[in-house]
C-alpha cells in the first residue's frame, strides 16, 4: 500500500547534539538516524561532529570513528571496509550507497545518515533484512539441471560465461531494491530489483535447464510486473550494476515466449 | 523483563521525506499523473461529442464553456497531459526493447520527452489559433 507519511511512531525527532572534539580544525557535522528498541521512544537524530583529520575519508571511517571516540552506543553493520561484502549499505545524503566506500568530501554540508529507505528497523542503522533474503530465496539462486552431472565442471564457452557479466557481480547489499519506491509501496509483492537481477542472472546462465520454470515463477503482476522503470536502483547499485535492465530482459523473454 | 518488545515496535525508516529528487524519478510520477489526468480528459472529449449529437443547442453550450478561459486553461492542460503521456509512453517502447537502461541514456531521454512534449502542445495550440 503506498503511505506517503511515516507512521506517526517511526517519525524521528530532534536528538542530541554532542560536543565538537578539542582542538580539531576540520570539522564535519554528521547527522544520524538513533533508534534504541528497549526505551521503544520515537527514532532520533543525533548531531555528531567528526575530526576530519583523525579519520579517514570514507563515511564507514567517521562511523567508527564517532563509536570509538564519541559515542560508543552507534549501531551499524559493516564487516570488509572495502565495497566487497555489502554490509553497510545505508542512506547517505539522500541515496543509497556503501558506507565503506563513499567519500565524505562528496558530501556538501552536514553529511545525513539513515538506515535503508522503508524498512523496518532493528536498532539505529541496523534494517531487518529477513523479507530481502526471502526473496532471494524464492528466485532459487542456485543451477538446477536434469543432465547427470558431469565428471568434472559444467563448461561453458567464453560467450556464454560473459552473459553473466554485470549480473553476477552483485552482493545482496540491498542498496537497490530498498532505493525503489515501487519496492517501498509493495514489498510484500513485488519481488525488487536485486532478486529480480539474480533471477534473470540464473535464466541467462548456459548451464541452468530450468528456464521455463524460472519464467513460469516470475510471469505475476507483482512479483515482476511492478517495476516502472524509475532507475532508482541503476543510480545508487554500489557495484554499478543494472537491475532495472535486467527486470526488462525478463519481461522481454517472457514476451518473445508467447510469441 | 518488560512487557514491551521491541520485535513488535520496530519504526518504519523514512522513504520519501530523506530521497534526494532525480529526473528519472520525477518522470516517472509525472507519467502516472498525465495518465490520471487524461481518463479526466477523456470524459470531456466525451461530453463535447454527447453535445454535438444533442443539437445544436446543446452544443453552443457546452462548447460555450470549453471556450471559455478557464476551459482553454483545462484543455491546454489535457493536450501537454497527452503528449507528455504519449512521449512517455514513446520511452517506455524503448525500454521493452533493452535499450536506453544507462542513466546518461535514461536521462537525455527524459529530457527529449520533456522537449517534445512542450513543442508539440505550442504547436498544436498554434495551429489552432491559427485556424480559427
Amino acid at each position: 500500500m503506498v503511505q506517503l507519511t511515516l507512521p506517526r511512531k517511526s517519525r524521528p525527532v530532534p536528538g542530541r547534539t554532542w560536543p565538537k572534539p578539542e582542538g580539531a580544525k576540520r570539522i564535519k557535522e554528521f547527522r544520524i538516524y538513533r533508534y534504541d528498541p528497549d526505551a521503544g521512544d520515537n527514532p532520533r537524530i543525533d548531531t555528531y561532529f567528526v575530526d576530519l583529520d583523525a579519520c579517514g575519508p570514507m563515511v564507514l571511517n567517521a562511523l567508527l570513528w564517532i563509536k570509538d571516540n564519541i559515542d560508543s552506543t552507534l549501531t551499524f553493520r559493516r564487516s570488509c571496509r572495502e565495497g566487497i561484502c555489502g554490509s553497510c549499505a545505508m542512506n547517505i545524503d539522500g541515496e543509497n550507497t556503501l558506507a565503506c566506500i563513499k567519500p565524505i568530501d562528496e558530501i556538501r554540508g552536514a553529511v545525513k545518515v539513515y538506515p535503508l529507505p522503508h524498512m523496518q528497523v532493528i536498532k539505529d542503522l541496523v534494517p531487518d533484512l529477513t523479507l530481502f533474503y526471502a526473496q532471494h530465496r524464492l528466485i532459487e539462486p542456485w543451477l538446477k539441471t536434469d543432465t547427470p552431472e558431469p565428471d568434472r565442471e559444467w563448461l561453458q564457452s567464453r560467450e556464454d560465461r560473459a552473459r553473466l557479466d554485470g549480473l553476477y557481480e552483485c552482493i545482496l547489499c540491498a542498496c537497490c531494491s530498498t532505493s525503489c519506491p515501487s519496492y517501498w509501496w509493495n514489498a510484500d509483492r513485488y519481488l525488487g530489483p536485486a532478486a529480480l537481477l539474480q533471477a534473470w542472472r540464473w535464466i541467462s546462465d548456459s548451464r541452468d535447464e530450468a528456464t521455463g520454470e524460472r519464467l513460469d515463477a516470475l510471469d505475476d503482476p507483482f512479483r515482476l510486473y511492478r517495476c516502472h522503470t524509475i532507475l532508482n536502483c541503476a543510480r545508487v547499485c554500489p557495484k554499478g550494476l543494472n537491475p532495472a535492465r535486467a527486470i526488462a530482459m525478463i519481461k522481454k523473454t517472457l514476451a518473445e515466449r508467447t510469441l | 523483563m518488560s512487557d514491551h518488545d521491541p520485535r513488535q515496535n520496530r519504526p518504519l525508516s523514512p522513504h520519501l521525506q530523506i530521497w534526494k529528487p532525480n529526473l528519472t524519478m520525477a518522470m516517472s510520477i509525472l507519467h502516472r499523473i498525465t495518465g490520471a489526468a487524461l481518463y479526466f480528459a477523456m470524459v470531456l472529449a466525451a461530453w463535447w461529442l454527447v453535445a454535438l449529437a444533442s443539437g445544436p443547442d446543446y452544443f453552443a453550450f457546452v462548447d460555450g464553456i470549453f471556450r471559455s478561459w478557464f476551459g482553454l486553461i483545462v484543455l491546454f492542460g489535457a493536450s501537454y497531459a497527452l503528449f507528455h503521456h504519449a512521449m512517455g509512453g514513446i520511452r517506455h517502447l524503448v525500454w521493452d526493447t533493452g535499450r536506453a537502461f544507462a542513466i546518461p541514456a535514461a536521462e537525455h531521454m527524459a529530457i527529449m520527452s520533456l522537449i517534445l512534449a512542450v513543442a508539440f502542445t505550442v504547436i498544436l495550440w498554434l495551429a489552432g489559433f491559427v485556424a480559427s
